[in-house]
């Protein structure tokens, strides 16, 4: 996979996960490009699109595109569930997920997909053992803390 | 407010979202994260030192507006101290932001690299996991280079942790892939094959990303991994759903490590061992079995992971492309999809059976499903499934369905989306051409095709139909009358009378028997077109008409008449009036046998690949259109209908074959040189050659079957001026340099033949005149150059002139190349020389003061623009000479600029259709040290480092 992104129904972007090196410049082009054409499509189209050389996996959630480009050589439908399982991930982990749970835990967004998705390929889909990481990196959190707290009441 | 925060809340920076979402306009946003930078800034700056729940806050907040869209300039030191906070939280965000916003700021990358390396020797599993996220997500060269030794070790340790071996895997990847060479293999790369035995399936799946990017560079290395994966497939799919707890997803065993292993399986051919291919085989039916079974669940989920790994599947069976049986089975499987509800599957099933039409045990399978596809293409309501339907259509066309096939392409695209419609129209044009058992068809098609979506034929397409009816005399008559029927319609386009008027050019006469299309009938509906047309196609036309002068006499005082009046002889078009004019006084003072002599009919063109082809080629990448072609060919004998199956990219059209940009043996410079050329020693030749190539090749072709050429008539005699050259074979590199400040002069010499060049430049344009002396008193024949056909005998003695007209495009470094053949008493020679076009030739000195001068100089201070070389003098250091090389150069030289006399600085601007390039230059002669330090600069790099090469040559 080259580049993940979120946005809205109205084109805002709420993630962007870069797996190929690009600048900046590139990145908003290809975002503001994407995310009109995907926009542009009608409701009971086909998921998949050409764009450029690349493949164009989508799917629409409540408010939310989640958009995956992939190479030529990659799987669609297996594309169409590694941001199913990622919507089941973000889900599990906040409870009935919702766009604003994304934009305002937007580091928390990126953490799952990093356990989830690493270099552009499947890490771990055991949705088990990606909630396992993140839960233990949240009770190391809470431990700190709270130890931080201390020091400042 | 939020609605849920998680964890380890930051109540600041959930404050600053709400604010933002709150703001009601894009200034009022600006507003906001203004006043938090300066916030944020002031923080950072104060004295007092930040507890680390603050630094994190920030950089938290920072990497926010980031991603909001906003440019960050500050904070990347603090996310680098967060990195070496020994709590977990802090660590996590420092990484966060790093991984986003990677600067390459080479301290900081320093930083990293060594909190990177803290991480990673902490025996920390969680920190380490966050070490290596950090590096597969920035992948720099930098961190390649301090970790990509110390992975692989961590990855095949013993001890190493679960996730830590899965988040390793996949971080090797990630370096692999920006640094190929940096990865070493080594005694690692065996134990990595065996993590796909692994019992924790997380890690086989990390794992297999990796084997399978690595043996796709060195199958050798990693080929034991084919039967390992076999076997891993095997339990997998023979296993029951619940066997595999987590790692089943909607009751569907590992549906991502079964599509990596079937993945990885597609980068071997078939596995030898009969064992190991028999399980595999088995496998693959299991996978086609199982989709014939009822669905174990109705969620969308269960059926695209399933159909995930039966696609994949397919993708394995086409790759092998040995096993007839399950070919077909796999294009039945296919077949169903393709009446399936769900858009995805029909899309998928129509792009994965294009593949299998190029199988040849597959390809009938795939043609039964014809009504199905074409269906598809009427009603699929979605523009990307119907695009993948055309392509299904054309994958599948041979000669037993191809006028069904391209009648239907015709018809569908009378109302196609305009976005595919150019590719269409080149598809329809190749398969016409392709499987045209009668010509007469294929000049239907291409004229149905012209008449329909005539926006969208290339000039390719139109100059292809020319090329074939020109080769072909059967169909010559059919095509006249046909094109003169489709120039009746009141509104054609107007290609349509670009292929009418070179059509009934060449060929009226076969029609003119017929009174209702008698000469002046045609000369009329082609003239009634006239004034709707563009300049090159009114160009073409003139063109036409002075044919039908020779064809036709009796239509000579009507076409005169035409040519006289003021809208022609007088237009403000140079092109049209000096047609108007030539074509005037050719047709009152040549004699007859002269006239045909010089509008002779064409000779027919060289048998090649078509320029059709190779467009489309272009259009869709090396590996879409070239499967089915070659296979066609095969299948068929190498040779279709006069079509070569050639994968030598040869010149698109006879038409434009003066143009260096295609001509056959590409040279880089060809990307940005274009050069027409053509050959005049007729009366024709003393008016302005025009820039733009002449699209027919009527000028180029006419004379040279005119008028021999004499020594006698030549204008300019360079040899008289230049002293013997030395003689060198193959390339003329001294021969070269020696023009880079002059313009004429002898470009090579040997025993047999001198060529001289005079050349002009202005602005972006040149001329070049070629002199071709034949040095012996024997007759050269065959004589041919790459630029453009000249006569095949050069007499003893004799010298032909060829001109050849230059535009630079874009700045370029390599020369265009000339390649001279002839033979010279039965021995072929051949000749390869560099023209001496060289990029100061299209320089404008520029004029400037000292001041001006030293302040455009400091302007161009980043290094890259700067080109310096030191270098000793290989002639007398005369000042005189040297001024006059400076000059020779095309710049202005400069007085009083430099503080030292003894110095030269010259500026100009490099003229290029693209952009003016501007130069600045400094030549400091050491006399004592008989050396010179020159200095370029340029707006351009390319353009000071070329200009700076060809100099150090001059001195």
């Amino acid at each position: 996979m080259q580049f993940m992104l979120l946005f809205s129904r109205q084109g805002k972007l709420r993630l962007q996960k870069w797996y190929v090196p690009l600048s900046d410049k590139e990145k908003k082009k290809i975002t503001r490009e994407l995310v009109q054409t995907v926009l542009a499509r009608k409701p009971k189209m086909c998921s998949f699109l050409e764009w450029r050389d690349l493949k164009i996996v989508y799917k629409r959630y409540a408010s939310l595109y989640f958009c995956c480009a992939i190479e030529d050589q990659d799987n669609e439908l297996i594309t169409l569930e590694i941001i199913h399982r990622y919507v089941e991930l973000l889900d599990k982990y906040f409870g009935s997920v919702c766009e604003l749970d994304i934009i305002f835990n937007f580091e928390k967004a990126y953490f799952i997909l990093d356990e989830f998705l690493l270099g552009g390929e499947a890490q771990e889909t055991s949705k088990k053992n990606v909630l396992k990481a993140i839960e233990q990196a949240d009770l190391l959190q809470e431990v700190s803390h709270h130890e931080g707290s201390r020091f400042v009441d | 407010m939020p609605a849920v925060s998680k964890g380890d809340g930051m109540r600041g920076l959930a404050v600053f979202i709400s604010d933002i979402r709150n703001c009601k306009s894009k200034e009022a946003e600006i507003k906001r994260i203004n006043k938090e930078l300066a916030n944020i800034r002031s923080k950072f700056k104060g004295d007092k030192a930040l507890d680390g729940y603050s630094k994190k806050k920030y950089v938290c907040k920072l990497l926010f507006i980031f991603l909001l869209g906003h440019d960050i300039d500050f904070g990347h030191m603090e996310a680098v101290n967060l990195l070496s906070s020994n709590k977990y939280t802090e660590k996590q965000i420092g990484y966060l932001f790093i991984s986003v916003l990677v600067n390459s700021n080479s301290e900081l990358i320093r930083l990293i690299n060594n909190a990177i390396k803290n991480d990673l020797s902490s025996r920390n599993p969680t920190f380490m996991c966050l070490a290596l996220h950090c590096i597969a997500n920035v992948g720099s060269r930098e961190m390649a280079e301090a970790f990509a030794g110390e992975i692989p070790r961590i990855l095949v340790a013993g001890d190493t942790m679960d996730s830590v071996k899965q988040s390793a895997a996949l971080c090797l990847l990630r370096l692999y892939k920006t640094s190929p060479d940096l990865v070493l293999m080594g005694e690692w790369t065996s134990r990595v094959v065996h993590l796909l035995n692994d019992q924790h399936m997380g890690v086989v799946t990390a794992a297999i990303s990796l084997i399978t990017c690595l043996s796709q560079k060195n199958p050798d290395e990693f080929k034991t991994c084919v039967s390992l994966a076999v076997s891993r497939l095997s339990r997998i799919v023979s296993s029951a759903s619940t066997d595999l707890q987590d790692y089943t997803y909607y009751f569907v065993p590992a549906p991502w490590l079964s599509c990596k292993l079937l993945r990885l399986l597609q980068c071997y051919p078939p596995p030898e061992d009969g064992a190991v291919k028999g399980r595999l085989v088995e496998c693959l039916e299991t996978i086609l079995n199982k989709a014939q079974e009822p669905p174990k669940s109705k969620k969308v989920q269960h059926s695209n992971a399933k159909n995930a790994i039966l696609f994949e599947a397919i993708a394995l069976i086409i790759h092998y492309d040995s096993e007839p049986n399950l070919l077909v089975r796999a294009c039945n499987q296919l077949g169903q999809f393709l009446q399936h509800r769900e858009t995805n599957l029909r899309y998928l099933a129509l792009e994965s059976m294009c593949t299998l039409a190029s199988s040849e045990f597959s390809h009938e399978a795939v043609k039964t499903h014809i009504e199905t596809v074409i269906n598809a293409l009427k009603t699929e309501r979605d523009v990307s499934v119907r695009q993948r339907a055309a392509d299904l259509l054309y994958a599948m066309c041979d000669r037993s369905n191809a006028k069904q096939i391209v009648a239907e392409m015709l018809s569908y695209l009378e109302t196609a989306d305009y976005s595919i419609r150019e590719e269409m129209v080149l598809k329809v044009a190749i398969l016409a051409e392709k499987y045209a058992v009668d010509y007469s068809w294929y000049v239907d098609t291409i004229l149905n095709l012209i008449r329909i979506a005539g926006d969208y034929v290339s000039e390719e397409v139109w100059y292809r139909v020319i090329q074939i009816v020109i080769n072909r005399d059967d169909v010559q008559g059919y095509a006249a009358k046909t094109v003169f029927e489709a120039l009746q319609a009141p509104a054609c386009h107007e290609n349509m009378v670009k292929v009418g008027g070179y059509i009934l050019g060449e060929f009226g006469n076969l029609i003119a028997g017929d009174p209702r299309s008698s000469p002046l009938v045609q000369f009329n509906l082609l003239h009634s077109k006239f004034h709707l047309c563009s300049v090159p196609t009114r160009a073409l036309l003139l063109s036409a008409y002075i044919k039908f002068i020779n064809l036709f006499p009796e239509t000579k005082s009507t076409i005169q008449e035409v040519l006289r009046c003021d809208s022609q002889i007088r237009n403000s078009d140079v092109e049209l009036q000096q047609r108007a004019v030539e074509y005037l006084k050719l047709s009152s003072i040549a004699s007859t046998d002269v006239l045909a002599t010089v509008l002779e009919e064409m000779p027919p063109f060289p048998e090649r690949e078509s320029s059709i082809l190779a467009k489309l080629k272009k259009k869709k990448g090396p590996g879409a259109v070239s499967a089915g072609e070659l296979e066609e060919g095969k299948r068929e004998g190498g040779e279709v209908n006069g079509w070569e199956v050639n994968q030598q990219k040869s010149e698109p059209s006879q038409e434009n074959a003066s143009s260096l940009t295609t001509s056959p043996s590409p040279t880089p410079t060809a990307m940005h040189l274009s050069l027409t050329s053509f050959f005049f020693p007729s009366s024709l030749s003393q008016s302005t050659p025009s820039p733009s190539a002449d699209l027919l090749g009527l000028r180029s072709a006419a004379p040279v079957s005119a008028a021999p050429v004499s020594a006698g008539s030549l204008l300019v005699d360079v040899f008289s001026e230049a002293g013997p050259a030395a003689s060198t074979a193959g390339v003329n590199d001294d021969g070269f340099l020696r023009f880079v400040c002059k313009n004429n002069g002898v470009l090579f010499e040997n025993q047999l033949l001198q060529i001289g060049i005079k050349s002009e430049y202005r602005q972006n344009l040149g001329r070049m005149y070629l002199f071709y002396g034949n040095k012996t008193s024997v007759q050269f024949v065959s004589f041919s150059t790459t630029l453009k056909p000249v006569d095949p005998l050069v007499e003893g003695g004799a010298q032909v002139q060829q001109v050849i007209n230059i535009e630079c495009l874009s700045d370029f470094s390599d020369a265009p190349l000339l390649n001279i053949k002839f033979r010279y008493g039965g021995a072929l020679q051949n000749l390869s020389l560099k023209l001496p076009v060289t990029i100061n030739k299209f320089f404008q000195p520029t004029e400037m003061s000292s001041h001006d001068f030293f302040q455009r100089w400091k302007q161009l201070s980043q290094p890259q623009q700067e080109a310096q070389k030191i270098f000793k003098a290989n002639h007398p250091m005369d000042t005189e000479v040297l001024k006059a090389k400076l000059l020779g150069l095309g710049t202005a030289l400069l007085d009083n600029v430099d503080p030292n006399p003894e110095n030269f600085v010259c500026a100009g601007v490099i003229q290029t259709k693209a952009q003016q390039i501007g130069c600045l230059l400094r030549l400091e002669p050491n006399a004592q040290a008989q050396m010179y330090r020159l200095t370029l600069r340029s707006s351009k790099d390319t353009v000071a480092k070329r200009l700076c090469e060809l100099l150090s040559e001059q001195f």
